[in-house]
């Protein structure tokens, strides 16, 4: 069988993240997976036994103080280098910024297709992408060349499959051209410890019903019970109580976690473009009118300072 | 500086948007086309620099006729002129396709600095900046939340799941900007009339260089097979809380196996 590339998605603090398994899960579906490390020096060490454990039989590592050092551009030189040589079924990559930035790329550098944000791919190729917020679901193709596909997160349910993959170093020669965008400092301020945010099982989000960016602390205390992330609606962003790369919705993050927990959101477009696709979904607000009861499971109409504290309690108590 | 700001005549998000069902593209036809909202802090903000900085900004969009609606619009905000490529053939065209003819028409425009919304509200595909700036063998500093402008350097602040990035270069280069990067003017009654007057130079296929073969549906590099529309989904249990309303949230919660 041919090789699927997966280009491996991880963070410093967590490793791999989980859309990079659900990748591996898809990839063993189409032929043999391969996954692709492309980072700073030593950075497929420690990546390589969760990436064997999905499945991986063979991981590329490309690793350089130059891949690291400058935006996309020497990761989609090596990788394009590499699927000229392998000449994989397919081509896999998360479907987040940098995801779709490499392979926006790598499809200039091959002329080759691309498909985004997809959350499934048949064996022939086909893939399943849904769009227009979550209305419309599209079955497309790549019609020139290989399959260059980035996956949405949570589309897949993450398997085992154990394998021992082998290590293969790559050259990494990279041009000036790919170094004309130079990072020069990165600043963390994803805070606690709680799972990223489109990779979470489960969401909790507050919208502008929260009233301020103390009250919040409801919202996070609930996310922290269930294990879930924290989000928030574009009022609430605009408003100032949350930072904005916690924003769900149109113009912020698609999720679409086992569970959404909405509270004091009304329900707007723009927010539902970004969560209407979760599995199940609960809402608490003070208007019975509100959009969000539409698509809720589960909703509660009255005052969430109310509501909020004495399911927190009930939590607790269960637990 | 001499800055271009890339846009996209797009459906309305707020309203029901289709895929046509003769060619499954999407169906701008009968849409209320708008420009796509992030496009507008991308024109703020080059209009910030060059209220700073000095020099003109241009609005390059690829579209068909009905997008000088969209183009006028965003004069109105305040940019000199706009550069709008309209070609029948365009119908259709992939990303790659479009990079190609964006690509093409930048080139002929001499741009220090490109800015563009980090994607469009329609596709939501977010590749454009990249495959611009690959082919044109420039910078791409994309997902900015803050860009500054020192000469000819620049450095955004670059959004990342865990926080930011700080990336600088050399103009020229391309820019994509998040909607916290400012806050779009409205425009004004005065800019509304100038920009009835501001030049829209249109560009065809046949300007750029680009074959009709190389772009539109037929030489496009992904086909949509199919599409169809997703069962709205449909409102569960909804209690009014008479003081055991968190208690019952819970219980929901439990059956669900979430607790």
């Amino acid at each position: 069988m041919s090789e699927v590339l997966v280009v491996v998605e991880a963070t410093r603090e967590f490793g791999v993240k989980k859309v990079t398994l659900e990748m591996l899960t898809l990839a063993r579906e189409l032929g043999t997976p391969s996954a692709v490390v492309l980072g700073g020096p030593g950075a497929a060490e420690a990546l390589s036994a969760k990436l064997g454990e999905y499945g991986a039989e063979k991981i590329y590592a490309a690793e350089s103080e130059e891949i690291d050092g400058y935006l996309v551009a020497p990761k989609a030189t090596v990788l394009a280098e590499l699927v000229k040589r392998v000449q994989p079924a397919a081509v896999l990559l998360a479907s987040a910024q940098e995801g779709k930035e490499i392979a926006a790329r790598l499809a200039v550098k091959l002329d080759n297709g691309i498909l985004t944000d997809i959350v499934g791919l048949a064996a022939d190729g086909t893939a399943t992408q849904v769009a227009f917020a979550g209305s419309t679901i599209v079955k497309s193709k790549v019609t020139k060349g290989l399959p260059l596909v980035t996956v949405r997160p949570n589309s897949v349910n993450p398997t085992p499959a154990a394998a021992t993959p082998a290590v293969e170093q790559l050259t990494v020669s990279v041009t000036d051209t790919d170094k004309l965008a130079k990072v020069v400092d990165r600043v963390a301020e994803q805070k606690g410890s709680r799972p990223e945010l489109t990779e979470a099982g489960i969401v909790v989000s507050g919208g502008r019903g929260v009233g301020n960016a103390d009250n919040f602390k409801l919202v996070e205390e609930i996310a922290d019970l269930l294990g879930g992330a924290v989000g928030a609606s574009r009022a609430a962003v605009d408003s100032g109580y949350y930072p904005h790369q916690f924003q769900v919705g149109q113009t912020g993050k698609t999720v679409s976690p086992q569970l959404y927990v909405a509270l004091g959101i009304s329900g707007a477009i723009q927010h539902r473009a970004g969560m209407q696709t979760s599995k199940t979904i609960v809402a608490v607000n003070k208007d019975g009118e509100a959009p969000i009861f539409e698509l809720a499971d589960f909703g509660v109409v009255g005052d969430l300072f109310k509501i909020v504290p004495q399911a927190a309690e009930e939590i607790r108590k269960r637990k | 500086m001499n800055i271009v700001v890339l846009v996209k005549q797009v459906p309305d998000s707020g309203a029901d948007r289709n895929l046509r069902s003769d060619d499954n593209t999407v169906d701008r036809g009968s849409a209320n086309n708008v420009i796509n909202e992030m496009d507008e802090y991308a024109i703020e903000e080059a209009l910030k620099i060059k209220e700073a900085h000095g020099g003109e900004v241009t609005v390059l969009t690829m579209g068909p006729d009905r997008a000088t609606e969209s183009i006028r619009k965003a004069l109105s905000m305040g940019p000199d002129k706009a550069v709008h490529v309209v070609d029948d053939a365009l119908h259709g065209s992939c990303a790659v396709a479009t990079s190609k003819v964006l690509a093409a028409a930048l080139g002929q425009l001499n741009a220090d600095l490109v800015i563009c919304g980090a994607e469009s509200t329609d596709g939501r595909v977010q590749v454009m900046p990249h495959m611009i700036a690959e082919r044109l063998g420039v910078a791409a500093l994309t997902g900015a939340r803050k860009l500054t402008v020192d000469g000819s350097t620049l450095t955004v602040e670059r959004q990342t799941e865990e926080g930011y990035e700080v990336v600088t270069a050399s103009t020229p280069a391309v820019v994509s900007v998040w909607d916290t990067i400012n806050e779009p003017r409205y425009p004004s009654f005065k800019g509304i009339m100038a920009a009835k007057k501001k030049p829209v130079q249109t560009l065809s296929l046949g300007d750029l260089g680009v074959a009709p073969t190389e772009v539109g549906l037929d030489g496009a590099t992904s086909a949509v097979l199919e599409h169809t529309k997703r069962p709205p989904r449909s409102g569960g249990a909804k209690i009014t809380d008479e003081g055991e309303g968190g208690v019952k949230l819970v219980e929901f919660l439990a059956t669900e196996k979430f607790v």
